[in-house]
């Protein structure tokens, strides 16, 4: 199956040819977690701390499905 | 030595001493200035008449060595664009100096005699009164370089062209360390009362100055470190971490990926052109014009959180410090415009004329709505600016916000509470700040019970914003350690590390009670921050408002909001209980 991954901040640099706001369409096995994802991503797992699934904040033991958009984030907040 | 307060008074050019009154003895920043204004400003006064004040207070360690990232000053009054309380505070170079002088707030009261104006100088050997005539008319950027020519090395806090029209969207300016004009006092129009004082500008020289008192040096060094590793650990606020790489805007993205980034006049959840206005984006101009542009600045001396950037032009000069999230949001995606270049010249704009840029965006994302131009044209946009510069009938209006923008175009769709426009989350999507937004005594403001970080941040724990569940209690845990916050002197920004981290919060606390001498727990802090909640919702009560200002617009509870398809459905009664314990404690 597969689902659709954007990083932002500076998660920005593992995926390098990303440009900002752009995505990538991976191919992936059926029951995939986000923290799957972000192994395969090559993503520093303590440095996501926001996931969100389709526009939803998410855990990163949820089971993600063909289709979905997964976007990561580091700690981010501000005014 | 007793830290002292200076009354200036502006109806005989006086300015008289005082020892700091018991009574306010244990105030600092947003404390001191709502202390103040409970006891001496009338709230049934006309915000623009004899008997308001401005109260400017820097926080209880500001202007101390080494507290990190503790420059704020704090405005009070009485608001003309809310006629509630107000306290907005800015950084800059005030605070430190103000403080330094030995002072614990600079009180500006009385009427000037019929157009005149002055401008104010304070040295640690008083109040100079000066004519103004030479600055009036003037916009902040030429105003900070010329009284840099005199008094070079100074604060500068002054009003532009808005101030001098008393328009209820009139900011207060201090000047940063580059002395430019952007860190403001921006929300609720304090510059319309400076400039009802008759007063176009303050110059402070801290030269020579006693410096800050602090009572217990070793309990505030060692808070002070505490809460400085919490800073350099917690993954947002290091060196190079989210907001000292990408600043405010870092939020763009993000909140517009959870739905919840106001787009067209608070329409939409979402807006196509988020990426093309987002720290991200800052940051790679920042990197390809590779001249005076930076991200990591500071916005004034001691930060080491450094959110703050200067967006250069196409030749690499520094056009303006700084595009906020809140800026790149109201200039941004509420007025449908993706043009970053066209929203660093408008932030600009709005420096110079003495704008709060929250409400001057959403205002013309309001003249949007009825029909002045379309949603997304920036050229418009960025013209509109002039109508102000040239006090047209136009310009006054857009100057006075987004209700009196509203009223004169037909508009109904109205995102306020309390007569201030929303920042840059929607409450429908993320309900515990519109919360904060229908309950603070400010009007709407997110920075006064930033419920955001646990709703969105994962940042103090994790909940789910689309949910109405236990939002009441998390605004007014935020509301009350906000009012602490606030008072310290510290940047609120503190806050996340600080809740994140045990050691930072006791560092927080620590040094608060260093400087003051003040035996001081964590529980102590909320109380004190309650206290000060609990004078402004008074000040307010007496001003007229009643639990029923505390709504959001009707609106939002039939307009379904994608991309979510929320509406705001939190109940009155939810609403009310945050603030029921000011008549039961």
């Amino acid at each position: 199956m597969q689902v659709e991954v954007a990083v932002f901040a500076t998660l920005m640099k593992y995926l390098p040819d990303l440009p900002v706001g752009g995505s990538r369409y991976i191919e992936v096995d059926p029951g995939v977690t986000p923290a799957d994802l972000i192994q395969i991503l090559g993503l520093p797992a303590e440095e996501v701390k926001i996931v969100i699934r389709n526009h939803v904040l998410t855990e990163l033991d949820e089971v993600v499905e063909d289709g979905d958009r997964i976007a990561f984030a580091p700690a981010i907040a501000g005014g | 030595m007793t830290r002292k307060i200076v009354r200036i008074n502006m109806s005989d050019l006086k300015a008289t001493y005082e020892d700091v009154p018991k009574k306010w003895a244990k105030w600092g920043g947003r404390g001191m200035t709502s202390a103040i204004v409970f006891d001496e400003v009338p709230p049934t006064c006309h915000p623009l008449g004899p008997n308001n004040k401005v109260v400017i207070a820097p926080g209880w360690v500001t202007g101390t060595p080494a507290a990190p990232s503790s420059g704020r000053t704090s405005f009070g009054g009485k608001s003309p664009l809310t006629g509630t309380i107000k306290e907005s505070n800015a950084g800059g170079l005030s605070g430190q100096k103000i403080a330094k002088l030995g002072l614990a707030a600079i009180i500006l009261e009385g009427t000037p005699a019929k157009d005149k104006w002055h401008y104010l100088v304070i040295t640690k050997d008083g109040v100079e009164f000066k004519d103004a005539s030479d600055l009036m008319g003037k916009g902040m950027y030429e105003i900070d370089e010329l009284l840099w020519k005199d008094y070079p090395k100074t604060a500068v806090i002054g009003i532009g062209q808005a101030g001098e029209m008393k328009l209820s969207n009139a900011g207060i300016s201090v000047n940063d360390p580059e002395n430019k004009p952007g860190r403001y006092a921006g929300r609720g129009g304090l510059g319309a009362v400076f400039g009802a004082r008759g007063i176009k500008a303050i110059v402070i020289d801290d030269d020579g100055g006693p410096g800050v008192e602090i009572a217990n040096k070793e309990l505030f060094e060692e808070g002070r470190k505490k809460l400085a590793d919490a800073i350099m650990e917690h993954g947002l606020t290091k060196k190079d971490g989210g907001l000292n790489a990408y600043g405010t805007d870092v939020l763009m993205n993000i909140v517009n990926e959870a739905g919840g980034l106001p787009t067209r006049n608070f329409s939409a959840g979402q807006f196509e052109g988020a990426a093309k206005i987002s720290g991200e984006a800052i940051a790679e101009v920042v990197e390809k014009r590779d001249g005076e542009g930076m991200t990591g600045h500071g916005c004034h001396p001691g930060c080491i959180i450094q959110c703050s950037n200067i967006y250069p032009d196409e030749s690499g000069k520094a056009l303006v410090s700084c595009i906020e999230y809140e800026t790149a949001f109201s200039l941004g995606s509420n007025c449908g415009i993706d043009d970053l270049e066209i929203i660093a010249r408008m932030t600009r704009e709005c420096n110079d004329l003495g704008l709060d840029t929250i409400e001057a965006g959403n205002s013309i994302a309001i003249a949007m709505e009825g029909g002045l131009l379309e949603f997304g044209d920036a050229e418009g946009a960025l013209k509109l600016f002039d109508e102000i510069r040239n006090k047209t009938p136009m310009g006054r209006i857009l100057g006075q916000g987004v209700e009196a923008t509203a009223k004169a175009f037909g508009v109904h769709r109205v995102p306020t509470v309390k007569g201030q426009s929303m920042p840059a989350y929607e409450p429908r999507a993320i309900k515990g700040i519109g919360v904060t937004y229908a309950t603070t005594p400010m009007g709407a403001d997110h920075t006064s019970g930033y419920t955001i970080a646990p709703e969105i941040a994962g940042v103090s724990g994790k909940l789910d914003p689309l949910t109405d569940e236990g939002k009441a209690d998390l605004s007014l845990a935020f509301q009350a350690s906000t009012a602490f916050i606030d008072s310290s002197g510290y940047c609120l920004f503190i806050a996340f590390p600080v809740l994140d981290i045990q050691t930072g919060f006791e560092g927080m606390v620590d040094s608060v009670a260093g400087v003051m001498g003040m035996d001081l727990t964590g529980d102590d802090a909320i109380a004190l921050g309650k206290d000060v909640l609990k004078m402004e919702r008074l000040f307010n009560e007496r001003a007229g408002f009643t639990k029923e200002d505390d709504r959001l617009p009707e609106f939002m509870r039939y307009e379904k909001l994608p991309p979510h398809d929320v509406v705001w459905s939190m109940t009155d009664e939810e609403l009310d209980k945050v603030f029921a314990w000011v008549h039961e404690d």
